[in-house]
């Protein structure tokens, strides 16, 4: 999948220790840490607010079509870590809808196992 | 006018899919990358920092941390199927444990000139109690069978142990299609321990089969 119009996030002319864009939080405020593999898509209101720091702004547009955390922090060039407090920042002021995964390791979903199964075999 | 939900639907992507993922490790050289990039739809990497996502603080050894790659490939419309694979546990296993967490089943590849190398691996998988199945990288002529790789990996009976060609995307899918069936199968094994009936507190334990016992009465 590719994202012409968000390819160059990275903001090369802004050079910043990492942990900088999260005020030194390697954790988001409240709540629990996202997954790497939490799928984030960008809300109507994320797509129309005013953002004045520019990785929300990259995340925005990146995630117009879902993407993971990791793919998030790949594109921009972020660590995951950094990527993590951003997205969950945003969900906090409804600028994206955060999708969480299943844990098999609470109690296996085996509805979600034949599915992936059946995905497999189709692709 | 925007209504408090239309306005936090999600934007032009619509409905969000359901993630999932699956772990693929091996040691140095062992073919991780190319086993991904063969099925995935697109394969990234992120920097080479740690998740640190259990760390209230970032710290120094996050900086020396192993790149994740990660491909990606969709199943469906709402499901997503993520490969993870990172280069090593290395002194940080915090992100290898967190690309565990969660996970449907690892596969553990390994390279048959060098079983060795990925002792360390399985040592680790092992520890996470997750289902796993040992994909053997060989494109060569075969000079041993998956027998023997058991017997010299030490892995128990019941984890898959298969050949493949991680060139291949066929021979890639296959491999990720016996994991899935093994984890359905491992988790059908844990539903039926969990869900076994047991015997009430103070209840007399039974010593036979019950209906032996009422069978004399009649």
């Amino acid at each position: 999948m590719d994202h012409p119009e968000a390819s160059p996030p990275s903001h090369p002319g802004r050079l910043l220790r990492p942990y900088a864009l999260t005020r030194g939080r390697a954790r988001p405020s409240h709540g629990t840490d996202l997954e790497i593999e939490a799928l984030v898509s960008t809300t109507v209101i994320g797509e129309t607010m005013h953002m004045p720091a520019p990785e929300p702004h990259s995340i925005a547009l990146l995630c117009r079509e879902p993407l993971s955390v990791a793919e998030i922090a790949a594109h921009m060039k972020l660590p995951l870590g950094v990527v993590r407090v951003l997205v969950a920042d945003m969900a906090d002021q409804g600028m994206v809808e955060v999708h969480r995964p299943s844990q098999f390791g609470t109690g296996p979903d085996v509805t979600l196992l034949e599915r992936v199964l059946d995905g497999l075999r189709r692709v | 006018m925007d209504s408090a939900e239309s306005r936090h639907r999600p934007g032009p992507g619509g409905p969000v899919p359901c993630p999932a993922k699956i772990l693929v490790v091996g040691g140095p050289g062992s073919g991780k990358t190319t086993f991904l990039r063969s099925v995935a739809d697109q394969a990234l990497t992120t920097p080479a920092t740690a998740a640190g996502g259990r760390r209230r603080r970032p710290c120094k050894r996050m900086r020396h941390a192993a790149a994740l790659e990660l491909g990606r490939i969709t199943l469906d419309d709402d499901l997503v199927l993520y490969l993870f694979s990172a280069a090593s546990a290395g002194p940080d296993r915090q992100l290898w444990d967190e690309l565990a967490h969660g996970s449907i089943g690892v596969v553990v590849l390994a390279d048959p000139r060098r079983l060795q190398d990925c002792f360390a691996v399985l040592d680790d998988v092992e520890q996470w109690h997750l289902p796993f199945v040992v994909a053997v990288n060989s494109f060569g002529p075969m000079t041993h069978t998956a027998n023997d790789i058991r017997e010299a990996l030490t892995v128990p009976a019941e984890v898959p142990v298969m050949f493949c060609d991680a060139r291949q995307p066929l021979s890639v899918k296959a491999v990720l299609h016996r994991l899935v069936r093994h984890t359905i199968t491992r988790t059908a094994m844990w539903h039926l321990a969990t869900t076994r009936r047991r015997p009430r507190i103070g209840a007399p334990l039974l010593t036979g089969r019950p209906h032996l016992s009422t069978r004399s009465r009649r």
